[in-house]
């Protein structure tokens, strides 16, 4: 296997509070290859978009890295000095959020911030720049691309606004996009439209990206692997169509049963008791052991990794073939 | 009983801004005042029998939140008018009143819709003990049983609601509406802004309570996969007009009109096979702007098999089998 482009290994990311210190991500590990959609999926709370910000190095205070690290090509990023790290982000790291509102700049035309983020990393004439910016925009599905450029955000609808998010993330044909929830905010049509595009950006550019969303209906029609978290770890990782159809944790296969369109209209929901446990009270053992119905007094220890061919999952008990969840 | 229950007929709701002193004077002297009016709801009619849960379903913008406040009675239609058992809801003039107690809402954020300085007792007895449901003395109790009827401990009555999680407030905003003993309980995307593992939670104390209570609902969301699972009946609306609606079966399993089958189609499924290969269909173009609805047909500009009428004409809702459909090409 070549070397991945990204490969994250025991990510940690502690934020210091009233209450103490919290652990948003936990030793977090995960690898995205060229080309490849990894699709992370968790709970408001279970540490995906800090998991995100940590990448690129967005985490301010009083949140701090404390431990692992983030490899680019080999290149180790946690830790890097400010300069060199703004030369990746936007460059060969690009961010797509979830609030396309909150990430355009409302007195900004598009062409000037597109203009903005395009001289950031190269130089270029303004006539040219502007043929780029029109190209990439045309590409995420602006219709009249050239004119558009001068106008604002707020002339955009909410699903062109994505697209234009979108778009100034391709402007340097990053290597990898971090896209976190960015269909959350969106319409049912609209959110199939970007689907599309994304879907069909991803198969002709090669470029590799970290899906963030908390619906595993849109992340499995996306993403080749799936990475579950909750409570600030990765508790089930592998190939989508494994993890979905035969689901290790217990939290996954819970979330998964709790899917109306699994069960009969009308008929009882599986779900799952409780809420997501708070950061600052993490129980010492397995984190979804209070919600689980298979827990005893092994996971009252953290349970290890265990690999298994192409998949690892965190579990005392896992869910064995043929057995309902 | 199965008699209709409450009825709505042509109801609609303009919402145009307030003119200037100016423009009212050129208004009146018959100047060509332009008024931005939003048709938020256009000539809708719709019934729901006792004991039915009807799903409404639609994309931002298209008028259903809207609808839900004037099916409550908490607002008043421009035209047309609510009736619940053949009584209006709401009463005349232009601050009008509700005129019942029948009909109770439960809110889509529980973290907007529950009043932090009451505590979780207080923000439950206060409707019942203002309309005399229940005397002062007896209202622990009552709070008591509908903490314990929405799966939270009685104890609870004392704590403020930033001592809970979103499923729990959604669970006290819920005891709330049903503690004035309503017949109708108007539910606007009560699902949406909880966590996936709590959803299935309060999607289950829906179909509890419809179960022990009888209770007939209007339950606003737009997530098609929650509506199915709990309604009998769903309504599909489009720019202020409902474009389809019938049994869900029948929407679901055979949509007649091009938007529905489009919404359907557009919502994500889970895939179990190779999901890289999963192609979507997304409906073309955006919800056009309610300032300026297309005419004839609202759907016409992105419908695949619009024609030359559909421009012009606003097709009926055509009843076939358990289902209606407006549109001029609907199967009949």
């Amino acid at each position: 296997m070549t070397a991945p482009l990204l490969a994250v290994e025991g990510l940690t990311t502690e934020f210091a509070t009233k209450a103490g210190i919290l652990r948003a991500v936990n030793g977090v590990s995960f690898e995205v290859a060229r080309g490849e959609v990894m699709g992370l999926v968790g709970e408001s709370g279970s540490g995906k978009t800090v998991t995100g910000f940590s990448i690129l190095g967005l985490i301010d205070p009083p949140g701090r890295v404390t431990g692992g690290s983030v490899r680019l090509d080999g290149q180790e990023l946690v830790g890097l000095p400010g300069g060199a790290m703004r030369a990746i982000r936007g460059k060969r790291i690009a961010m797509v959020f979830q609030d396309p509102a909150m990430t355009l700049n409302p007195v900004l035309s598009i062409g000037t911030q597109m203009g903005l983020a395009i001289r950031a990393h190269a130089n270029m004439s303004e006539a040219k720049a502007r043929q780029h910016m029109a190209a990439v925009l045309t590409r995420v599905g602006i219709p009249d691309a050239a004119r558009r450029l001068d106008a604002f955000p707020h002339q955009f609808s909410g699903g062109m606004r994505q697209r234009v998010a979108i778009a100034m993330a391709l402007l340097h044909a990053p290597d990898l996009i971090i896209a976190d929830e960015p269909t959350t905010a969106l319409d049912v049509s609209i959110q199939a439209q970007i689907l599309a595009e994304v879907k069909s950006l991803v198969a002709e550019t090669g470029m590799a990206m970290i899906w963030i969303s908390h619906d595993l209906a849109t992340v499995s029609s996306l993403a080749h692997r799936i990475a579950v978290m909750y409570a600030g770890r990765i508790v089930e990782q592998g190939p989508a169509v494994a993890v979905l159809r035969q689901p290790r944790h217990r939290y996954t296969s819970g979330l998964l049963a709790s899917l109306p369109s699994r069960a009969q209209p009308g008929a009882e929901l599986v779900q799952i008791p409780g809420a997501p446990p708070s950061l600052t009270a993490l129980p010492p053992g397995c984190a979804f052991a209070p919600r689980c119905p298979r827990a005893d007094r092994a996971c009252e220890t953290l349970p290890a990794m265990t690999r298994e061919g192409q998949r690892v999952h965190a579990c005392h008990h896992p869910v064995e073939a043929g057995e309902a969840a | 009983m199965s008699a209709t229950f409450l009825e709505l007929s042509a109801v609609s709701k303009r919402f145009s801004p307030r003119l200037s002193l100016g423009e009212r004077i050129a208004a009146a002297l018959g100047g060509d005042v332009e008024t931005r009016t939003v048709h938020a709801v256009d000539g809708v009619s719709l019934t729901i029998k006792a004991g039915e849960a009807l799903g409404l379903v639609g994309e931002s913008g298209c008028g259903k939140t809207t609808l839900g406040r004037i099916a409550a009675g908490s607002m008043a239609p421009s035209e047309g008018i609510v009736r619940l058992d053949g009584v209006p809801v709401i009463g005349p003039g232009p601050h009008p009143r509700k005129l019942t107690t029948r009909i109770q809402t439960v809110f889509q954020d529980p973290f907007a819709s529950l009043d932090p300085r009451m505590r979780i007792g207080d923000i439950i007895a206060e409707g019942p003990i203002a309309h005399g449901l229940v005397s002062k003395d007896a209202a622990a109790a009552l709070v008591g049983e509908w903490l314990g009827r929405v799966g939270l401990d009685p104890s609870f009555a004392s704590r403020y609601p930033h001592m809970f999680s979103g499923g729990q407030r959604q669970r006290v905003a819920i005891a709330r509406a049903l503690a004035m003993k309503p017949d109708i309980l108007v539910c606007d995307e009560p699902v949406a802004s909880l966590d996936v593992s709590i959803q299935a939670q309060i999607v289950n104390l829906f179909l509890q309570l419809r179960r022990e209570l009888g209770l007939t609902m209007l339950f606003i969301s737009h997530d098609l996969g929650v509506v199915r699972h709990i309604c009998d009946r769903v309504a599909i609306m489009y720019l202020g007009r409902i474009v389809e609606i019938g049994a869900a079966e029948a929407i679901y399993g055979d949509p007649r009109h091009p938007y529905t089958r489009a919404l359907l189609d557009s919502v994500p499924k889970l895939v179990i096979e190779d999901g890289t290969n999963v192609v979507f269909k997304p409906i073309q173009g955006e919800l056009p702007s309610p300032l300026s609805p297309p005419r004839g047909c609202h759907f016409h500009p992105r419908c695949p098999i619009a024609m030359d009428r559909c421009r012009g004409e606003i097709p009926a809702l055509k009843a076939s089998g358990t289902q209606s459909a407006a549109c001029h090409l609907a199967p009949t």
